[in-house]
């Protein structure tokens, strides 16, 4: 392609649904059905320790999971120390801590095939 | 709810047209990226609607590119439109009728700031008064050049020769109609259906025979913003805004678009060269783009105009496939041929956007 113009398009900031990949959720839901019960109370991010030290939130993680962007997912899911503290205090009993290894585990199979 | 609530409320979405003696203020852009448009309305309101338009040589720009930009000051521009109305006045008119959005919404927003303050309005008047000697009448009536070739849509559909159809199915063609923001987003009340049911180009569409697609992002801005595409490192969100049009009503399949804004018509029409060239992505059938038309265009090929003599051959997207869906004939050696029938050159081929 090419380019004299001085500038290229810019990306939308836009969160499309439609051409999301919502695969990963679907896959994690089968796997974990506890993962659907989460009604986004924050109460993992309000305890997490990782939290406190970077931007690091479980929440958001799983609003990224269900809107399928997957690329942001990955860019923080490393941030996780694998406490467990978030788990203790889940009013719903998502084990998340299981959420984050399976995430971070389907993520870096899906680097290993690519 | 009732019928007649309903009819009631659609009333309050209409606006009020003079119905002849239009002074014409021309376009600055349009002039130049789409030169038939402005000649195809003049001669379609003089000869084909008996109506009377006075084009006058003295009129000047509205300034409002520079003013949107921040260069010119609001005190001038209001001045210089104010010269504008008084040229209206010299000639005996009252009913002002400019060609571009832009200019539209200049006068539209300059007659409301006078309406508000009076104050600024005796103080333009002092102005012109010392720079030009000049005096003037606010106009009776302001519409734009789309809302007269509205109003007088069904006198155009009983002298058509062409259909909005497609004359080998007799499937009604499928119309993107693009309405320029400055047309009813500022003031929601100057507009054919506001800003929420834009009305001023589908009802052509309609009357003509085709079918308006109302995809999702119908609404939404071209991109041509004046501070997003005359600052170059601002132009790829200018350029992302057409895209996006762009994506969300190629899965309709529309036949062709029409805008009545000439800086959407431009960009409509040339970013799908220049997407096209940075991401190999085209929009059309088979490669090719979606044609772009202007309002007058649109009304000018349904009259029986030759496609080339109100200008077709100046859009960067071809034509062609549209001209042939709808049976209108032409000569396509005579595309790139002056009114004398000498060579204009051609243009250089794109290397993805396919062209005839």
């Amino acid at each position: 392609m090419m380019n004299f113009w001085g500038f290229s398009i810019a990306e939308a900031r836009v969160i499309d649904y439609d051409k999301n990949d919502k695969s990963l959720a679907e896959m994690l839901a089968e796997e974990m059905p506890t993962t659907r019960l989460c009604i986004g109370c924050g109460g993992c991010s309000a305890t997490c320790t990782a939290g406190n030290l970077t931007e690091f939130n479980i929440r958001k993680l799983q609003m990224l999971l269900k809107r399928g962007e997957t690329k942001d997912l990955r860019d923080q899911l490393h941030k996780c120390m694998l406490c467990g503290k978030c788990l203790l205090v889940c009013p719903r009993g998502v084990d998340t801590r299981k959420m984050i290894l399976f995430l971070f585990r389907q993520l870096s199979e899906q680097d290993h095939n690519s | 709810m009732k019928l007649e609530g309903k009819q009631q409320i659609w009333n309050d979405y209409q606006k009020e047209i003079a119905n002849d003696q239009y002074y014409y203020a021309r376009s600055c852009i349009r002039q130049t990226f789409f030169p038939g448009s402005e000649w195809a309305y003049l001669d379609i309101l003089g000869n084909k609607l008996g109506k009377t338009v006075f084009d006058d040589p003295k009129h000047t720009t509205c300034t409002g590119i520079g003013y949107h930009s921040d260069v010119v000051p609001v005190e001038t521009i209001m001045t210089v439109v104010a010269r504008h109305f008084a040229l209206m006045t010299e000639a005996g008119f009252e009913n002002m009728t400019p060609s571009c959005i832009t200019s539209f919404g200049i006068y539209t927003e300059i007659l409301h700031t006078w309406e508000q303050h009076p104050e600024m309005e005796e103080k333009t008047r002092e102005f012109l008064w010392k720079a030009t000697g000049r005096e003037f009448r606010k106009p009776r009536n302001l519409a734009h050049t789309s809302d007269v070739i509205y109003k007088f849509r069904n006198e155009i559909a009983a002298q058509k020769k062409y259909s909005l159809k497609d004359i080998h199915t007799g499937r009604p063609l499928q119309v993107v109609d693009h309405i320029g923001c400055h047309y009813a987003k500022m003031f929601p009340a100057k507009g054919i259906g506001g800003a929420e049911f834009p009305a001023v180009l589908s009802g052509m569409v309609t009357a003509w025979g085709g079918e308006s697609i109302d995809y999702p992002e119908r609404r939404h801005c071209c991109g041509f913003g004046f501070r997003n595409y005359l600052v170059l490192a601002n132009r790829g969100f200018s350029v992302a805004n057409s895209k996006k049009k762009f994506e969300s009503m190629q899965p309709y399949e529309p036949d062709f678009i029409i805008t009545n804004c000439p800086g959407c018509a431009m960009f409509l029409d040339k970013w799908q060269y220049t997407i096209s060239e940075m991401e190999g992505i085209t929009y059309g059938h088979n490669g090719y783009g979606i044609p772009v038309l202007t309002y007058e265009e649109m009304a000018a090929l349904v009259l029986g105009y030759d496609p080339w003599e109100i200008g077709l051959q100046m859009h960067q997207v071809s034509v062609e496939p549209l001209l042939d869906k709808m049976g209108i004939p032409y000569v396509p050696e005579a595309k790139y041929k002056n009114a004398k029938g000498e060579d204009m050159g051609h243009p250089a081929y794109p290397t993805y956007l396919k062209v005839y």
